[in-house]
């Protein structure tokens, strides 16, 4: 048994011989095993990579249509400097099958470095889920200058909200899935005293979700700012809700126009927002508000994980690049109604969403109305597009209103360097 | 994350206070027994398989219990666990297991001739009878632990096992990525399908991970024996039927573990037992017989008599509603069972049970009649 091991374990087509032979004979090999002591690395190897592959045959996910038997035999092994593996990054892809007609990507990243030892899963998913974006040969743009906005005011008469989102992690710290306790504790530390320095219309202050008192509790669900423990499976099952409600947190000015989530589904969620079709202001805030943190994060030795070729790396590949979705609240009651509405959004790379967020329905005629995409762009390229589309929405609305007639926008190119 | 990860090693960086958990708002057996001390001395240990301190705990740290009902908030991802981690689970077990102590041994008895009586609860009141338990089988990690290619060969030796068995055990295995329209609804007819759990008590410690690969359900023809395949543990077994008969429950649950026990041995394959433990499982709850023997029974009367939970507690048993842990009682029935399983052997326990429900039975009858029960009160077992 022993050399029959030896040699099944040296060879490079161990996958082809090892899946002949069947589990049950390994198994008792094993046995014989134990009593030498066989370590959890070694252990791993007596199951080859075809016995752990997961059924995905009633999948409908990114993950599920890139990840072959292949692939995965040659990732299975491998670890991130911190310890954590591909199994670990695809639990929830296995977890969640997914919806006939909703693509989830199914898998997270547990530290920067994933997006790299994991390239050969990870890219696929990401063209996949990125219009094609190919982090082998193309570049993401930055750019967080909000002076090249324009036409940033919508007519207040329809857009009754504005907001800009993104997110920011913390170099050298896991992320929400892999962290442990410590780290999500260093995480909390470093974003709090960075995020104390801001001043002026920025100045504000930190509630930590264990020691908030109920007042402050009940003010912050009136504001519609408490984040609450998640409970979409897909979160939970990668891991980022453990030891909940331990060092999150939310942060906000005191003029309850910036916040800053800490430890929910990444490090840090920064969002900016107002009433009203102030679009400009919203993003300049935005802007300001994130440079001014990464300057403060900095002078105490900490940065943002960023590289040229993902932008800013965030937990899950759907929001690599900018992490950006800037949208409004805007009501289109006869536009909606239109059979051209979804094919307008499209061409205009939109999406609508219910007021209550993703996968809530609309209440009324009010929608929310964001961009589609958040990487191969930069920020102030998604922003315009944004602008321009519900300008182009309302303008829509008012023909209607007067019962003119609309037409489909011909499709904003989308990035392909 | 409870997978075989040196991750454990990075944690180290810190101190150890830096990792120590949150417990001040926390009510369950791991979080009473987890000191700073004791989380500093045993955070940089791991099984041989990798399963760690915060492997053991994420269950306890994620779910901080409740005011009236004491968890056990830790689990164990190997054999092994019960030993690295002694330090925590002897105290653990001690609390939870009525003070089992360390050095205390524990009694195995599947001979069902050694029970008496049992074959004549009174079939006006009981309704059914069941016996359960658990096994795990040595070699492979524990559900909160085991990989996707343990789990499928605990499956197939499972199924091979079970295959053979032969007479009135003869039957199917039906695996839950499967099985057919109709066979699910038939094993929802029956009450025997079981689903994936939703408890976060058992979602927090990695149990329910690629669901539902490699889960089934075998049952016999007859639909008296009953084994959940990689459910919380590797096995539950359970024997049952309608009616009073729980001699005949506890025979064929007693013949039929030691036939699938020796059906696995052939293979080369024991089951996790040892002499201070008795049969290992995933929850410390469930260690020694992992026993639960319980009938469905009708009590309007007695129920509602204030000294019932005191009968009760001297009797040894404990009251759940017909759905199970965590049901209220229905129409006046209640699911009365043996509130222990280490430091009593299996014969010991369902004894208690037999002779418990004959004694509730007796007072019932009399509290119909409007009689006093005062002098049936029983003592401390």
């Amino acid at each position: 048994m022993a050399s029959m091991f030896t040699r099944v374990l040296s060879g490079r087509n161990t996958a082809v011989i090892m899946a002949g032979l069947g589990a049950g004979t390994l198994v008792s090999s094993y046995i014989m095993m134990t009593e030498s002591g066989v370590s959890a690395g070694e252990k791993k190897k007596l199951y080859p990579p075809s016995a752990d592959y997961p059924d995905l045959r009633k999948h409908n996910n990114c993950l599920a249509s890139a990840l072959t038997p292949a692939v995965y035999g040659q990732l299975r092994d491998k670890l991130t400097p911190n310890n954590w593996s591909l199994d670990q990054c695809i639990q929830t892809g296995v977890d969640n099958p997914g919806h006939p007609f909703i693509k989830t990507v199914g898998m997270v990243a547990g530290d920067e470095e994933s997006y790299e030892v994991f390239a050969e899963i990870f890219n696929p998913v990401i063209k996949d889920r990125h219009n094609g974006y190919d982090p082998t040969t193309m570049k993401h743009p930055t750019d967080l200058d909000s002076s090249k906005i324009t036409s940033g005011m919508f007519d207040e008469n329809y857009v009754l909200s504005s907001r800009v989102r993104t997110g920011r992690s913390i170099r050298g710290l896991s992320l929400p899935p892999a962290c442990t306790r410590a780290e999500r504790r260093e995480v909390e530390r470093v974003v709090v005293q960075g995020l104390s320095g801001l001043k002026d219309d920025l100045a504000g202050k930190y509630y930590s979700l264990t020691e908030m008192t109920e007042q402050e509790q009940q003010q912050l669900i009136d504001d519609h700012f408490l984040f609450d423990k998640p409970v979409s499976p897909l979160l939970t099952c990668a891991g980022m809700a453990r030891d909940w409600p331990d060092a999150r947190g939310i942060w906000h000015n005191n003029e309850k126009t910036f916040l800053i989530w800490i430890n929910e589904e990444d490090h840090t969620r920064v969002i900016s927002m107002e009433k009203g079709g102030n679009m400009k202001r919203v993003f300049e805030r935005f802007c300001r508000g994130l440079k001014e943190v990464e300057r403060l994060i900095q002078e105490r030795g900490w940065e943002f994980m960023w590289n040229e070729r993902l932008g800013y790396i965030l937990t899950c590949p759907s929001n690599l690049g900018t992490g950006l979705r800037a949208g409004v609240h805007v009501r289109l009651p006869l536009l909606s109604k239109d059979s051209r509405f979804n094919k307008i959004l499209d061409n205009l790379r939109l999406q609508k969403r219910g007021t209550g967020g993703v996968d809530t329905a609309a209440v009324g005629d009010t929608f929310d109305i964001s961009n589609l995409d958040r990487l191969g762009k930069s920020e102030v390229e998604l922003v315009q597009c944004v602008i321009d589309g519900v300008n182009y929405l309302i303008d829509c609305e008012k023909k209607l209103e007067k019962s003119q007639d609309i037409s489909i926008p011909p499709p904003v190119a989308q990035s392909k360097k | 994350m409870p997978f075989g990860n040196s991750h454990n090693q990075l944690k180290m960086k810190f101190s150890s206070e830096q990792e120590y958990p949150d417990l001040s708002k926390h009510n369950n057996h791991m979080a009473k027994v987890l000191t700073p001390a004791l989380y500093e001395k045993l955070r940089s240990k791991q099984t041989p398989s990798g399963f760690t301190l915060d492997d053991v705990i994420q269950t306890g740290v994620d779910n901080p219990g409740h005011p009236f009902i004491m968890t056990v908030g830790c689990v164990a991802g190997d054999e092994e666990t019960y030993e690295v981690f002694k330090e925590l689970l002897d105290p653990i077990i001690q609390d939870r297991h009525g003070g089992y102590k360390p050095t205390d041994k524990h009694k195995t008895d599947l001979n069902p001739s050694n029970l008496k009586g049992g074959d004549d609860l009174d079939a006006n009141y009981v309704l059914s009878s069941r016996v359960r338990t658990g096994r795990s089988i040595c070699g492979f990690c524990l559900p909160p632990h085991c990989s996707r290619g343990e789990r499928r060969a605990v499956e197939k030796l499972s199924v091979e096992a079970l295959g053979a068995l032969t007479g009135d055990l003869k039957g199917k295995y039906y695996a839950l990525k499967n099985m057919t329209e109709a066979e699910q609804q038939q094993l929802i007819d029956d009450h025997f399908l079981f689903d994936k759990p939703v408890s976060p008590l058992l979602l927090a410690s990695g149990m329910a991970r690629d669901w539902p690969d490699a889960r089934g359900i075998w049952h016999n023809d007859n639909k008296t024996f009953l084994v959940w395949v990689n459910e919380e543990d590797h096995l539950r077994v359970i024997s049952m039927q309608k009616g009073g008969n729980m001699k005949e429950v506890f025979n064929r649950f007693c013949t039929g573990l030691t036939k699938i026990e020796e059906l696995f041995k052939n293979k080369g394959h024991a089951f996790m037992w040892n002499e201070h433990l008795g049969y290992v499982l995933t929850c410390p709850s469930n260690l020694g017989t992992g026993l639960r023997a319980g009938v469905h029974v009708k009590l309007p009367n007695l129920s509602k008599y204030r000294q019932f939970e005191e009968i009760l507690k001297r009797l040894r048993l404990q009251k759940r509603g017909t759905g199970g842990v965590d049901t209220a009682a229905v129409g006046g029935v209640f699911d009365i069972s043996n509130a222990d399983r280490l430091g009593f052997s299996e014969v010991e326990l369902v004894q208690m049970v037999v002779d418990g429900v004959k004694l509730l039975i007796v007072m019932e009858k009399r509290l119909e009649k409007g009689q006093a029960v005062e002098d049936l009160m029983p003592a401390q077992k």
